[in-house]
């Protein structure tokens, strides 16, 4: 019977094929492999994100007047609603993480070189929307420090040369944060990001699949050993996919995600307020550079570097690869060191101060 | 009279002069002592801010350089004016709608006629020069706006300006009045809040007014108490105790239990204890007495009450528990023994209880469920120890089931069988 079953879904799906892949696909074994989990982390805590984020639309109401209410609510009176925010917080929070950490690993070894330009670049693609869900998701529970750190983000995204303030008021639905912002966020975080980002997921996977892992230049891929990726690498990838899931429950048990207090337009901006802290390096250095270098106003100058250094890093693959399509491999490396230093430090240092 | 006369009528000429040339100032400046001060105070002073200067008010001409035409009587020069005429010389103006309409459209001018009611200006009417005049509170030559923080009528330096006199032991003895006033000001509950940067809370003019300063009468204290404490005088103007404190023999409608200067931050060792204020008139054991031991009982349950639930809700909001609705709901609470304390001012019992029964049920209500919250988050860290422990047993479970498929070798591909 169950054979009979599989015969005919394979008729219609393919699915011996899809099989006969993954008996086939096989992950490098060598120093660097414990890299390549990252990016299934990454996944996984997405589809963590889809879960909760699916159970939490179902008591959500994307309202400037019942927006936090309906937080608290669930917070306070839905079974496990409590469980289901945290998680989905602290996941958002670790699934950035884990897609920075993801890839780091990709530029230190040289993953981007040949012919894996388009999985690199799907990739920049997918953790600027990881940014963006962060960015929109804040805003949602409607409280006081999430309505202020929204102002001050869409003004920064305000200061943008020519441009800025169309996106500031079409961010905004209008001059200032408010209903129409709320909505509009709502939109992004549960439609448009979701959308753009399963297919992008898709074709990251798949430019996956087509190339297979790569191996990092100083290792020979005809001369390394291979680790069938089912069961092998599988079963390895669900020991790490359990491990990440113990992590969230810990947090969301231990360090529940704060509501605060329902926002205020009329109330002065709470102190020390800042964003998240994956936004922190940029907002420190915003807060460093003066108001006005030379002829250019600071905080432009500022956006424009930040633009710049995000254009250059996803540039990569062009200016990081010789014309024998070898990686420049100390170039990139120094390059991801100091960027990666510049972001540690300036994180901690907008933190703390 | 006449000096208000020519100070009116050289108000163009002066108001021209303080834009212009102004000798008064040039040559006061550049002598020395006590001549040369008023010329350097003249500066802060809101009037020659606005265009004003020393002819104003002494006369003469500031345009001549010759000092026997510029401090001339025939200019209407007066000289350093007598203190009894210091009132009349600055009602000229302040007292006369139209000018005072040139600067400050809302100005009142009625200053000088509440003045002459004052105890101030009775007696300076009486011939009494000791007393205060305009220029006493509000300074000379550097007068600034009430609302300047340097003005010594401002409601924070009140204080000290009205005690620079009335805690003068030596210049009050001959009026037979106390001098502790602004020392038990200094202790009081409206003092901590004024120095607090609170200009609301009273100081010396909120109860005895200003320009027409005097000691309000006994009958009337509760309606000076209740102009800032309505709800409170309300109350008591319809208790047992308001004929008998207000009467002519009581003493004094509010300050009969809360003093007067020295008020302090009431509690409930006025109605029960050593210090109680009821025990002066209810002896121990009278109904009174018992009445008042009530009362604070009531108030110290539900205050105690409303702490417990607050330390409970306090540590459950620590750990990371959401309890914010039951933190508004203790406000309720803590509104409740508000309208308590409130209430203990009718002097019913049953009044106060009804504040005192719902504020408790709040305690109760939000007490049970800062426990509920601190008895989730115990649960929540036993699921969480339950939960972890399964997921180590199922990742030791996919590491032997790994070790075990690999114990051969299998599951890896030697570089040349690689594909």
């Amino acid at each position: 019977m169950a054979e009979k079953t599989l015969q005919w879904l394979d008729d219609r799906l393919g699915l011996r094929a899809i099989g006969e892949l993954a008996e086939h696909k096989t992950v490098p074994v060598h120093s660097a492999t414990r890299w390549y989990y990252f990016g299934g982390i990454t996944l996984f805590l997405f589809g963590i994100q889809l879960i909760t984020g699916t159970l939490l639309l179902f008591y959500y109401r994307p309202t400037v007047a019942e927006g936090f209410d309906s937080v608290r609510f669930i917070m306070t009176r839905v079974e496990f609603g409590w469980l289901i925010r945290s998680i989905h917080s602290w996941s958002a929070n670790l699934l950035i993480f884990t897609a920075f950490v993801h890839m780091f690993s990709v530029v230190f070894t040289h993953a981007y070189r040949p012919p894996r330009e388009l999985t690199w670049a799907s990739g920049i693609v997918l953790l600027g929307l990881a940014l963006g869900f962060g960015f929109s998701g804040y805003l949602l529970p409607w409280n006081q420090i999430s309505y202020f750190a929204t102002k001050v983000g869409t003004d920064v995204a305000g200061s943008t040369p020519v441009i800025g303030k169309a996106i500031a008021r079409i961010l905004r639905g209008g001059d200032d944060v408010g209903a129409p912002t709320l909505t509009r966020f709502f939109a992004l975080h549960v439609m448009v990001l979701p959308l753009i980002a399963a297919t992008l997921i898709g074709v990251h996977i798949l430019l996956v699949q087509k190339h297979g892992m790569s191996t990092p230049p100083w290792i020979s891929s005809s001369g390394v050993r291979q680790m069938k990726f089912f069961p092998n690498f599988f079963l390895r990838e669900a020991m790490v996919w359990y491990g990440a899931l113990a992590v969230l429950g810990a947090l969301a048990a231990i360090y529940p995600w704060e509501l605060g207090v329902k926002a205020d337009p009329f109330a002065s901006a709470p102190k020390g307020i800042r964003p998240e802290w994956y936004f922190l390096a940029q907002f420190y250095t915003l807060k460093l550079i003066p108001s006005r270098v030379w002829v250019f106003e600071g905080e432009l100058l500022g956006i424009g570097g930040f633009g710049a250094v995000a254009a250059g890093w996803a540039l990569i693959p062009v200016w990081g690869v010789d014309r024998a399509g070898q990686a420049r491999t100390r170039l990139v490396t120094g390059v991801a060191i100091v960027l990666a230093a510049y972001l540690a430090v300036f994180t901690y240092l907008g933190y703390v101060k | 009279m006449r000096l208000a006369a020519i100070a009116v009528l050289l108000l163009p000429a002066s108001l021209l002069a303080a834009s212009a040339k102004d000798t008064c100032i040039e040559c006061h400046t550049a002598m020395d002592g006590a001549i040369q001060k008023p010329a350097l105070l003249i500066h802060d002073d809101i009037h020659y801010a606005n265009g004003l200067s020393c002819a104003n008010c002494h006369g003469g001409d500031p345009t001549s350089d010759d000092p026997s035409l510029a401090m001339s009587k025939a200019k209407g020069f007066i000289g350093k004016p007598k203190r009894a005429a210091i009132p009349q010389l600055c009602a000229n103006c302040h007292s006369n709608p139209d000018f005072m309409r040139r600067y400050r459209p809302q100005q009142r001018v009625d200053q000088f006629e509440l003045y002459k009611t004052s105890v101030h200006g009775k007696r300076l009417a009486s011939g009494d020069e000791n007393v205060a005049t305009c220029i006493d509170c509000h300074s000379v030559h550097d007068i600034r706006a009430v609302k300047n923080p340097l003005a010594p009528v401002y409601p924070v330096r009140l204080p000290a300006t009205c005690g620079h006199c009335h805690a003068d032991a030596k210049k009050m003895a001959k009026y037979g009045i106390p001098t502790n006033q602004l020392e038990q000001y200094y202790t009081s509950v409206h003092w901590a809040e004024l120095k607090k940067g609170d200009l609301g809370a009273p100081n010396c003019a909120s109860c005895h007014g200003n320009h027409g300063a005097k000691p309000p009468e006994v009958a009337s204290v509760a309606a000076v108490c209740g102009s800032c404490h309505v709800l409170f005088a309300q109350l008591y103007d319809k208790s047992v105790h308001e004929p008998i404190f207000s009467g002519a023999s009581g003493g004094g409608g509010c300050i009969t239990c809360h003093s007067n200067h020295g008020i302090q931050q009431p509690s409930t060792a006025m109605l029960v204890g050593p210090k109680a204020v009821c025990s002066s008139c209810h002896e121990a054991g009278t109904e009174g007495a018992k009445t008042a031991a009530q009362m604070a009982q009531w108030i110290d349950g539900l205050g105690a009450a409303l702490k417990r639930s607050d330390a409970v809700l306090s540590e459950a909001d620590k750990s990371g528990m959401e309890v914010s609705e039951a933190q508004i709901r203790l406000d309720d609470g803590r509104e409740n023994l508000v309208k308590a304390r409130l209430a203990l001012h009718s002097f019913q019992p049953e009044e106060m209880h009804k504040p005192i029964e719902a504020g408790m049920k709040i305690a109760a209500e939000t007490l049970n469920a800062g426990e509920s919250a601190l008895h989730e988050k115990n649960v929540r860290r036993v699921g969480l120890a339950v939960s972890v422990f399964f997921i180590a047993i199922t990742v030791l479970a996919i590491r032997l089931v790994i070790r075990r498929l690999e114990a051969n070798g299998s599951g890896y591909l030697e570089p040349s069988k690689s594909s």
